[in-house]
């Protein structure tokens, strides 16, 4: 290892980065671009579902109940209704997508514990149905009604208690912006590296240094150390806007914040080495880049809660880095935990580093057969 | 030329390189002396671009020995690569870099230490006039300047054996004249050239030069010695209608080829063809044809003409 000549690689690939306008926009445009969007657009949680009501018994408890369902604010309430049957005719008109009717013996159902509200749902959408389970904090029943008849055949609902740790409010933000690191970095961290390398193969350039005594790892680590500092500082701008546009947490230290980034970053670049040295263009190089790309936010937790996975899905989602880097960013930033105290995800990160760069490497040929 | 062993930079003995049934490389022995410009001449898919390959240890040769600067290649390649150049057929410098950039680069590739460098890149701004360009961007040099540049990048370490893959082929003539300056210049201060080409000028010029056909070695020598092997069997035929006079001289036994060059015509005659310029008047008046055949040297055209038919017939003999 000939420190002149990988510090030459390292200046001639942040020249060249320099004066491609796209490439830095992408480094900050992406994180940006996919904050805003998971953060405001993507919202598992709803809130503000259009609610109408009909209230028949219209006595000082049964508006206390509706008062006391608006107050969760996962409803807002934009019509009023005289009985259960217009609550369902505007539900099937897309009007409202939950009713709450009261029926006029309100208060004798109520004493006798029995049902005394009626929720009825919208549940052609399910994250709906979900959301307006929250409701159940109240004594009420809750009525999958697409449209006809609900009224009857339906259970006494037993109240439900749903206590939220780490994200009393229940907003995505909060879950969602440490994962959106692991995201970002796993999408562009792997895909500039194994671009980088394979543009040079079909520009003819490969050819040329090959033909000089610059070493494969020169080679691959020059180009690599660069991506470092990017991967860092989309963490910040990540991390920043986070903390910024949805007051995300870091409860944690801040370094092993950066650690575990840095372990991910490395573990991508890696990944993208070795996407170079299979990929004969870009376009390939791309298309292998999504391979990975996709079972990483289906498997890795990000968007589906890891335990419920099948056993065969929670293997494969082993193998993923963004599934260690998960469990790490989130015990840091949201429960405050010690990088140390996750040295198990650490550790398979270090060893996905370790096995993908010597693969890489070795697979890398100094000859054109 | 009598040249002694130590004295040959390259040496390959059976070289041969198949890429699955093609073989593009076919027992090719070579002996490049030190010091001199060694020309490869040969169309587009003769093989040429895979021996170099295969020189400078890029290519694992199917068969065949090699031995480069006393290295035996391929085993030694990397102990080799510090000590040649190697200008690729495509522009393979960095089009996003400048002009110093670029050979800065290569300086550090090469371990050239610092100071070295950057006198090292300052002659040769110079000795390849980059004078006022050496801010502009690589990728938006003229195909003239582009080569000076890889020429420039190529020698930056002063390596003993300079490999040129076709340096010439998206150059303009005066370019291209210019160009061959400098590698002229280069042999004189000690440096080994082997360059491929398809234009007959460039091969002229070479010290030695070997002809490539269709992966086999079919002629080498000095260009003198390889016209002087035509003594005899190149004419020139003047008449008002050349391209009825070709049609007739292509009938005659003992014609290899009649190519038109303006209003005449050139000829090239079959080994052994005996009195040929006799033979060549009776058929044009035959064909009621004035004209007037004169003999004429050979060029390096007509060798070529020559040992790729002799190849051809050859092989078919065999077939």
């Amino acid at each position: 290892m000939n420190l002149r000549r990988l510090w030459a690689v390292v200046v001639k690939e942040l020249r060249q980065m320099r004066r491609d306008r796209i490439t830095l926009a992408m480094i900050i445009g992406v994180p940006v671009l996919q904050l805003v969007l998971f953060g405001y657009a993507i919202n598992l949680n709803l809130r503000g579902l259009d609610a109408g009501i009909a209230d028949q018994a219209n006595t000082a408890g049964s508006r206390a109940v509706v008062m006391d369902m608006l107050a969760t604010g996962v409803v807002a309430p934009v019509l009023e209704a005289r009985t259960p049957q217009e609550l369902v005719e505007h539900i099937r008109r897309g009007e409202i997508s939950v009713g709450i009717a009261i029926p006029p013996d309100f208060e004798r159902r109520r004493a006798e514990h029995t049902e005394a509200v009626q929720v009825m749902v919208d549940a052609s959408d399910t994250a709906v149905q979900g959301a307006a389970a929250q409701l159940a904090q109240v004594p009420l029943s809750v009525v999958p009604g697409t449209g006809v008849a609900p009224l009857s055949a339906t259970p006494p609902a037993t109240p439900v208690s749903v206590v939220a740790f780490y994200n009393p409010e229940r907003r995505t933000a909060v879950n969602i912006v440490p994962g959106l690191i692991g995201v970002i970095l796993t999408m562009t961290m792997v895909l500039f590296t194994a671009v980088a390398i394979v543009r040079e193969r079909e520009r003819g350039n490969m050819e040329l240094l090959i033909a000089t005594p610059l070493s494969s790892a020169e080679l691959m680590i020059g180009k690599v150390l660069p991506y470092i500092g990017i991967g860092l500082v989309q963490t910040t701008v990540i991390l920043a806007l986070g903390m910024w546009l949805f007051e995300v947490p870091v409860r944690g230290s801040m370094l092993d914040v950066y650690l575990a980034a840095g372990l991910l970053i490395l573990a991508n670049l890696a990944l993208g080495l070795l996407i170079s040295t299979r990929a004969k263009s870009q376009f390939q190089a791309m298309q292998m880049t999504f391979f990975i790309f996709l079972p990483s936010i289906l498997l890795s937790g990000f968007m589906f809660p890891f335990a419920g996975m099948p056993r065969v899905a929670q293997w494969l989602a082993e193998l993923l880095p963004l599934t260690h880097f998960l469990r790490l960013i989130r015990g840091v930033m949201l429960r405050g935990a010690g990088l140390w105290e996750l040295w198990i995800d650490a550790a398979a990160l270090g060893l996905f580093i370790v096995v993908m760069i010597g693969a890489a490497i070795l697979r890398f040929s100094k000859r054109l057969d | 030329m009598n040249v002694r062993g130590d004295d040959i930079a390259v040496r390959a003995r059976g070289l041969t390189r198949r890429f699955g049934r093609l073989v593009a490389v076919d027992h090719v022995d070579l002996a490049v002396p030190r010091r001199h410009v060694y020309g490869f001449l040969g169309p587009n898919g003769s093989g040429k671009s895979t021996t170099i390959r295969m020189l400078c240890g890029l290519l694992t040769p199917s068969e065949g020995e090699i031995e480069v600067l006393g290295l035996s290649i391929p085993r030694e390649a990397e102990a080799l690569r510090a000590r040649i150049g190697y200008m690729t057929q495509k522009f393979s410098l960095f089009e996003d870099l400048t002009v110093r950039e670029n050979l800065e680069f290569l300086a550090a590739v090469q371990s050239l230490p610092r100071g070295r460098a950057r006198a090292r890149i300052d002659e040769l701004l110079v000795q390849f006039r980059f004078g006022d360009r050496r801010r502009q961007l690589a990728g938006t040099l003229s195909g003239g300047q582009k080569q000076r540049l890889a020429l420039a990048c190529a020698v930056i370490h002063e390596p003993e054996l300079l490999f040129l893959d076709e340096p010439t082929s998206a150059v303009d003539p005066e370019s291209r004249r210019d160009f061959w300056e400098k590698l002229f210049e280069l042999a004189d201060a000690g440096t080994t050239l082997l360059v491929s080409t398809h234009y007959m000028d460039e091969a002229e010029r070479c010290h030695r030069l070997a002809i490539l056909d269709h992966g086999v070695l079919v002629a080498d020598g000095t260009p003198a010695e390889l016209t002087a092997g035509l003594a005899g069997r190149t004419l020139v035929v003047e008449s008002g209608d050349p391209r009825r006079a070709r049609e007739a001289l292509l009938e005659v036994d003992g014609v290899l080829g009649a190519a038109q060059i303006g209003n005449s015509l050139r000829v090239l005659a079959d080994v052994g063809a005996g009195a040929i310029e006799r033979t060549l008047t009776d058929a044009l008046s035959r064909a009621g044809l004035a004209a007037r055949v004169v003999p004429i040297e050979a060029n390096l055209e007509d060798v070529f003409v020559a040992v790729t038919h002799a190849s051809r017939v050859e092989q078919g003999d065999r077939a």
